[in-house]
């Protein structure tokens, strides 16, 4: 009978136990390097299986003007805090300029009137953010491909990166600026585009004017906003936190499929 | 390992014969349980943390702060006060401590889902998103171990599936009023799991538990590419986050009713047949 009881206690002094520690323990876990590493084996293998079933080509569903959220939530930064884009702002973008480069043979400075001029998609999708609230807006803008195909990249060529105006975190040395990266297969999807304009105007401040990135099949915060320049690389290892974006340094998947 | 086998206790125990012990639960059954326990708990907590991210859901195919919310969690200012509130529909509940506004050593914090529910314990959805992938993956195969197994070896079939004496009207109803007053099963009775209990468990194993993995799957905007079907179903991503926590709930639910019925019914019986598998049947009251 003792030797029951104590079994019974020792039970129950473990279980009690595992449900304390697991919180603290979570915590500590979270902050590891080797838990670290096994959850970036987890992204690899949620992206390899959606890249199994992904094709190169197929598109995210496009919806119709009857179907648009009737205020679509601006998120992230609402309007970059510089003089230099203030300045830009005033004169209607007139003086900005997108610059291509990187690992490219033909290096682009782009205004907006060019890229107006290129043949244009026009799309109407729903953004989710990894927040969890989605809206459907309508987007126009130049298939990324083809500026890539201007520019033409040189081989070992794997990503584009894209950085921004706005600066989301204020650091000494720059690395709260926005910034992020897709791959080739993603920049080269149909519907992957460079808007400036949404649901039939000029792309909106809050919404990241002029020119914004829209990657339809990943979540909000890949779709860069106040895009400033584009960089061909083969690896992001040397960009800020080595991770490919603001929001990937800080913790979030690069893959954004999920 | 997958048929229950019968072997008498020595008889210095109880009085001979009374008391058998038999294999309730086979190695994989008990594995597959226990790994479940343990995804769901952590996929529950890192959820929580996804959910206070947006702590608002809708219905629809599209759906954020400036939409009719089906429910939301939030707080809200109140005099000097800050007040934690739950709304379903019309109706708004105070949840101060608990939803909304809860307490963190002396700070008062703005949260849906309090700390101590929710990992990490501190607000990062991205590592609570980590978290949640990893053990959603780790739940999808247990998944299919447990089916695979449950399907090839009989188990649904032959310990899940109510047999034909159980499913009258009459035997539920009296499985029911048993049940409310905490009469359990003994003896021949106990050898095999009762309607409700096979009900319960078909619909955790067969319905709540895919329907969890559909409805997360559904939210993946890389899915929605390659299976535009998914959304269709559910009306909508809104609409599928919305019943993904819907459906997460009921699995709370039935947790909560689980868990005391295994304590009510013999939890040292309980716990160590789905630890070592076996599980003792009391025959003195076989005789009346």
């Amino acid at each position: 009978m003792t030797q029951r009881f104590s079994r019974r206690r020792i039970l129950t002094g473990l279980l009690s136990g595992v449900g304390v520690s697991m919180m603290a323990g979570c915590d500590r876990l979270t902050q590891s390097a080797g838990f670290g590493q096994v959850l970036r084996h987890t992204e690899k293998l949620t992206m390899g299986s959606q890249r199994l079933l992904l094709d190169r080509k197929t598109l995210a569903r496009e919806y119709s003007a009857s179907d648009l959220s009737p205020v679509f939530r601006a998120n992230g930064t609402q309007s970059p805090d510089s003089e230099e884009y203030a300045r830009l702002l005033e004169h209607g973008f007139a003086d900005w300029r997108l610059q291509v480069d990187g690992l490219v043979n033909q290096p682009l400075s782009l205004s907006l009137d060019q890229l107006k001029r290129l043949p244009a998609r026009s799309q109407i999708t729903r953004h989710d953010c990894v927040e969890g609230w989605s809206a459907i807006g309508q987007w126009q803008g130049v298939p990324l491909g083809q500026i890539l195909d201007l520019a033409r990249l040189k081989p070992g060529a794997r990503y584009v990166v894209f950085h921004c105006a706005d600066e989301l975190e204020v650091t000494f040395d720059g690395s709260g600026r926005y910034y992020e990266s897709i791959d080739l297969m993603d920049a080269y999807h149909p519907q992957t585009i460079l808007a400036y304009g949404m649901n039939g105007k000029a792309l909106p401040v809050a919404h990241g004017a002029p020119l914004r990135l829209r990657v339809e099949r990943q979540l909000g915060y890949k779709h860069a906003k106040y895009l400033m320049r584009i960089e061909v690389v083969s690896t992001f290892d040397s960009l800020w936190g080595g991770r490919g974006g603001y929001w990937e340094d800080r913790g979030y998947e690069w893959y954004a499929g999920i | 390992m997958d048929t229950p086998k019968l072997e008498h206790l020595p008889a210095s125990h109880t009085p001979a014969g009374s008391r058998q012990s038999m294999l309730r639960h086979s190695g994989v059954v008990r594995m597959t349980h226990w790994v479940n326990v343990l995804c769901f708990s952590v996929l529950l907590m890192s959820g929580l943390q996804i959910f206070n991210a947006h702590p608002r859901l809708y219905w629809g195919q599209y759906g954020a702060d400036a939409d009719q919310a089906f429910i939301a969690i939030g707080s809200k200012q109140h005099g000097d006060r800050l007040i934690g509130f739950f709304q379903i529909g019309p109706l708004n509940i105070e949840t101060t401590g608990v939803l909304g506004v809860s307490r963190e050593g002396d700070a008062v914090t703005e949260k849906a889902f309090p700390a101590w529910l929710t990992i990490p314990s501190y607000h990062d959805l991205g590592a609570g998103r980590n978290w949640h992938f990893l053990f959603a993956w780790l739940l999808v195969i247990n998944g299919f171990v447990y089916l695979a197994y449950g399907l090839w070896r009989g188990h649904i079939l032959r310990d899940l599936l109510p047999n034909r004496d159980q499913l009258g009207w009459r035997h539920i109803w009296r499985e029911v009023t048993d049940h409310a007053r905490l009469r359990f099963a003994k003896g021949e009775h106990a050898r095999r799991y009762n309607s409700l209990q096979k009900m319960s468990y078909l619909l955790v194993a067969l319905v709540l538990l895919p329907l969890m993995v559909l409805t997360g799957l559904t939210m993946s905007p890389g899915l929605n590419a390659v299976f535009p079907f998914l959304p269709d179903l559910f009306g909508g991503r809104p609409s599928a986050r919305t019943l993904h926590f819907l459906t997460a709930f009921s699995l709370v639910l039935f947790v909560v009713v689980h868990v005391l019925m295994v304590v009510l019914s013999g939890f040292w019986n309980n716990l160590r047949s789905m630890i070592s598998g076996r599980y003792v049947i009391d025959h003195s009251g076989d005789a009346k």
